[in-house]
């Protein structure tokens, strides 16, 4: 890959004591790259987002943003970070505009170059008309705003966000959703989440990490690709047999999910689809439906994080 | 810069809540009342002191002892106003912000030092009005009121410092607020019954003060002042940058 690499971890351990809450962590994210972190509650999502934005200090390992090494260049590290933790730092005794002027602040803007900063980071994040609203009075989901606003406020190259879309409704993180592939575009975003869809909705890539390991890392395309099973929905006015069915080319297994509707099974590449739509034809059961079921990422994620708990 | 920042968040954050407000009004109040007490005292003594020669003037017998009883009001109020610094954006996780922002634990510190300062140094300036209006109606000796002045702000300074550490060390403000208080009263009473050379009595905070308050400024009692000032603040630094690894 030629474009410019802002974020890289090279063999990360964080401990706690003596538990260990990640290790063995190798990535990188690209300028013009969504990197979504999945992972099952207590996976090490958090502490690997807090280890990258300075707050925790890594056990071994190097983190390294837009260049500059975390630990011995923490500053010029930190100015090219926008960071939303899990639980948005916000001062809910100021004002939006109180609060977001004291972030730009503590990242060196003023004047000008500061108001102009906060109208962009609240038109892009919906908070225009919010200026003068105390945090504390905010929704959750307009405190998420807030969060989210603080973190791109500098536009630095790199941006974290850990779960940004938690508390937010429907029409809210379809927004987030639509703000995150906007910042993809000329940033390096990495987002960690565990709703699956998030991951495919935004994300060019996926990390999947189970108790601290990264147990699966490609771009979001190929996880549908991964698996070997593959599966056919279909649906009739008059269904036939179900041996009728299973008697067709290609199909191994059917099951019926009632009210004509049933599931086929079949090897990947050998689809019944074709010769189901004449023998369709040919009895008059009457088609409704055909729809292929690729393997999701969801499939390919239970398979990954339940493996190993059952191994 | 980002330090002034840091330092007029902390500063303002004690005033969008009734906290600060209410500080400096009750200090204001006992310490009025106090100094009115001891003016009092004053003005019956005076027609006696008058017939002494070189007897103490309005300045030994009322503006001293006021000021030294400000110092006592900081020792009870600095606790309070310090106690949040770190462990209530620890608790209000609002620390990251700080953290992940491009300043090191030592600007943090500094930052969040200057703001209780601030706090203590308008404090002190309201207060210091009380004695200066007897200008009004007598001369006073401003050098001895200077150095009393003096004497004041590096306490309160070193009262901040003490109470950050303590707040860098626990998570609860009120648990912060509470061992500053301690040790801010050990510190205060340690020389109380220790003989004057004693080592009990160099660390004793108000044993420094005492001086200051007489007109004198001794390098030794500021070297005190500043030494445990700054030692605090690199105390609370390294902590700071020690939590990232606990």
């Amino acid at each position: 890959m030629s474009a410019e690499l802002l974020v890289q971890v090279e063999g990360l351990r964080r401990d706690y004591g003596a538990r260990c809450a990640i290790r063995d962590l190798d990535f990188s994210v690209a300028r013009g790259e969504v990197l979504g972190l999945l992972g099952p509650n207590g996976a090490g999502k958090s502490t690997t987002l807090q280890v990258l934005s300075g707050c925790l200090a890594a056990t071994a390992g190097r983190v390294t943003l837009a260049g500059h090494d975390i630990v011995h260049a923490p500053r010029r590290a930190k100015s090219a970070l926008g960071y939303l933790p899990e639980q948005p730092p916000l001062h809910r005794a100021l004002t939006v505009d109180e609060y977001l002027d004291f972030c730009a602040r503590l990242h060196g803007l003023r004047g000008a170059r500061l108001r102009a900063a906060r109208e962009r980071a609240k038109a892009r994040c919906g908070l225009v008309a919010d200026g003068r609203r105390l945090i504390a009075q905010l929704s959750k989901g307009y405190q998420q705003r807030v969060g989210i606003a603080q973190a791109i406020l500098h536009d630095p190259p790199v941006v974290i966000l850990d779960e940004p879309t938690v508390g937010l409704d429907p029409n809210q993180i379809r927004e987030i959703r639509a703000l995150v592939h906007d910042l993809g575009r000329e940033h390096a975003v990495i987002l960690s989440t565990h709703i699956l869809p998030e991951v495919e909705a935004v994300c060019d890539r996926v990390l999947i990490l189970y108790q601290g390991r990264a147990v699966y890392s490609d771009r979001v395309a190929e996880a549908g690709r991964q698996g070997a099973a593959t599966e056919l929905v279909c649906a009739f006015r008059a269904p036939p047999e179900e041996e009728r069915l299973a008697a067709l080319d290609g199909v191994e297994q059917v099951e019926a999910l009632g009210a004509g509707r049933f599931l086929l099974r079949h090897a990947p590449g050998a689809g019944p689809a074709e010769t189901l739509v004449a023998a369709a034809v040919a009895g008059g059961w009457g088609l409704l439906e055909l729809s292929p079921r690729r393997p999701t990422l969801e499939q390919l994620f239970v398979e990954l994080t339940c493996r190993e708990e059952l191994a | 810069m980002s330090v002034l920042a840091v330092a007029g968040r902390e500063l303002r954050g004690l005033f969008v809540t009734p906290f600060g407000w209410i500080a400096l009004a009750v200090m204001q109040f006992v310490a009025a009342w106090l100094f009115l007490v001891q003016l009092e005292g004053f003005v019956q003594l005076q027609a006696r002191l008058a017939a002494v020669a070189g007897a103490p003037g309005v300045t030994d017998l009322v503006v001293a002892p006021a000021l030294a009883q400000v110092g006592v009001l900081l020792l009870l109020v600095m606790p309070l106003v310090s106690m949040r610094a770190i462990s209530g954006e620890r608790q209000a996780g609002t620390l990251q912000l700080l953290l992940a922002a491009p300043l090191s634990a030592g600007e943090i510190v500094l930052g969040k030092f200057l703001g209780a300062l601030g706090f203590g140094l308008l404090a002190l300036g309201l207060l210091g009005l009380m004695p200066l209006a007897l200008l009004v109606g007598t001369a006073l000796d401003l050098g001895k009121l200077l150095a009393g002045m003096l004497g004041l702000v590096l306490l309160v300074g070193t009262l901040a410092a003490i109470g950050l550490l303590l707040s860098t060390l626990v998570t609860q403000p009120a648990a912060a607020a509470a061992g500053t208080f301690g040790l801010l009263l050990l510190l205060w009473v340690a020389d109380s019954g220790a003989p004057a050379d004693s080592a009990l009595a160099w660390i004793s905070l108000s044993n420094h003060l005492q001086p200051f308050l007489r007109g004198i400024v001794d390098t030794a009692d500021v070297a005190y002042y500043l030494l445990l000032t700054a030692t605090c603040l690199v105390l609370s630094a390294r902590r700071l940058e020690g939590g990232r690894r606990g």
